[in-house]
């Protein structure tokens, strides 16, 4: 099983050929839409963070956009700093570089502004996207794939229907010697002792319950009940009643494949094979995020009451499990999942549907969220305050 | 008239889900299991799209269990074929409300 990417100087396969322009700061935000306005082939990355933070989420925060630049979808890099952040934008230019992608920086106060950056960064723009143009697909190997995979806006119709169609592409690509992540650490609260059993070790065993601790102890800080935070209002309408409910659906979309190990929010994939876990929390632009931080070239996302949003770099195939939200949102969603509670399809069925759906997408296709470049409202998930 | 089915997808479970629009009050419900079992049940009360319900008595503070794993504790009597939602099933997780210990 073959798809036609791009290969990058440090031998990964990219699905996606993007000059990824990355503000260092929220406060460069501003300027990186600005450039993206005005030269094609660009994505910019609108996070709300950077500054007035504590070090390790500064850090966290670095760590973050240097995994970003280095994801295979992304041909090269202009940073956009506004030269006062807490952030490291040298560490950006720096460890982003050691890929052997091109990096540029721009840097607002020490450029005289606004516009005259707007100006330069466009310029550099222009010259990384004509490189990056020149760039052919060639065939890449199935094992060099990194699929993502998330639930969002989801009803009961996504522990029944669409996660077990992920959890279907899941254990092929696994067994295909490709590598698969999820995440959502809140949506293991009620099923972590069947994540926990599926571990290679007891080490990794433990790692799966602590994290879940640890969300599960944040999420109880403000001494109310979660219920309205997660499940959500929405999830709730849909007929989840509890967040074990919500949970023991989530994790369908795993599959049954041995768990690996754990992964840090920032952290990037680099040999890891077969299934992973990234600590996240379950809202999109936060995990997303994360999981373009492993170098996923593609996401699986499930939903149920219809969630249409993708991520600038790295394309989000949209899998509903209700056959009534499809007939609404058609528009908004790739695979139609609702006909196995229709009885008209099976889950194997939808799965290799699936996973023909994914090798296009990897080879080029576009997903219906990023056709429409509905993708804008990104996060980077931090754990201290702003101070 | 279009048949209702509600699917139980462990044995362990005591609620079963339903993927039927419009069901009312009264409607009678075809519950199935994996492995093809059939039963039928009288639901009491309207139950929306992917909603569940209970496919035995359950008593208050017993666990309400579907994929055969707790869900919850039921917070009322709940009877065969009634609604089983957040007005009767309680969560345990993630209760910042609640006091240690209990």
């Amino acid at each position: 099983m073959e798809f036609m990417g791009y290969v990058r100087p440090d031998g990964k396969a990219g699905a996606r050929n993007l000059t990824a322009v990355i503000p260092s700061v929220t406060c460069a935000n501003d300027v990186a839409q600005a450039i993206c306005r005005q030269v094609q082939g660009t994505v910019a990355y609108l996070h709300h963070q950077g500054c007035c933070q504590l070090p390790p989420d500064l850090e966290r925060v670095t760590d973050t956009l240097i995994s970003i630049g280095k994801s295979p979808n992304v041909a090269n890099v202009l940073v956009v700093s506004l030269g006062c952040e807490g952030t490291d934008y040298e560490r950006m230019v720096k460890e982003i570089s050691e890929t052997g992608k091109r990096v540029e920086i721009i840097r607002i106060q020490a450029l005289g502004g606004v516009s005259k950056s707007i100006q330069a960064g466009t310029d550099l723009a222009r010259r990384l996207v004509i490189e990056a143009s020149g760039l052919q697909r060639t065939s890449c190997g199935i094992s060099q794939v990194i699929m993502s995979i998330k639930c969002g806006a989801s009803d009961t119709t996504s522990g029944i229907a669409s996660n077990c169609v992920i959890g279907y592409v899941a254990d092929r690509l696994v067994d295909l010697g490709a590598t698969v992540v999820f995440g959502e650490t809140t949506e293991f609260i009620g099923g972590e002792h069947l994540l926990a059993r599926r571990a290679v070790t007891t080490e990794v065993g433990n790692q799966i319950l602590k994290i879940v601790e640890q969300m599960e102890t944040r999420a109880k800080s403000l001494g109310c009940d979660m219920r309205k935070g997660q499940p959500t209002p929405g999830n709730i309408e849909g007929g989840l009643s509890s967040i074990e409910e919500k949970s023991l659906g989530a994790i369908m979309k795993s599959g049954s494949r041995p768990i690996q190990g754990v992964l840090d929010y920032p952290q990037a994939i680099t040999t890891e094979k077969g299934l992973w876990i990234k600590d996240t929390p379950g809202r999109e632009p936060e995990i997303l995020t994360g999981m373009a931080c492993t170098g996923a070239q593609v996401m699986m996302f499930s939903t149920g009451r219809g969630a249409p949003q993708g991520f600038p770099s790295m394309p989000v195939i949209k899998i509903c499990g209700n056959p009534n939200t499809y007939a609404r949102m058609e528009e908004d969603m790739d695979i139609n999942a609702g006909l196995i509670l229709t009885g008209d399809k099976t889950i194997e069925q939808v799965g290799e549907e699936s996973i023909q759906k994914m090798l296009k997408v990897l080879s080029g296709e576009m997903t219906k969220n990023e056709a429409i470049q509905y993708f804008s409202a990104i996060d980077i998930h931090t754990l201290g305050p702003v101070i | 008239m279009e048949l209702k089915l509600a699917l139980k997808v462990n044995d362990l479970d005591n609620v079963a889900t339903l993927f039927a629009n419009a069901v009312r009050d009264g409607d009678e419900v075809e519950i199935r299991d994996k492995k093809g079992g059939r039963d039928h049940v009288k639901v009491r009360g309207d139950v929306p799209y992917g909603h569940k319900i209970a496919t035995r008595d359950i008593h208050v503070g017993e666990d309400i269990v579907k994929y055969g794993e707790e869900i919850g504790i039921a917070t009322h009597e709940i009877a065969r074929g009634d609604y089983v939602h957040v007005h009767n099933l309680d969560s345990k997780r993630g209760r910042g409300d609640w006091k240690e210990g209990r």
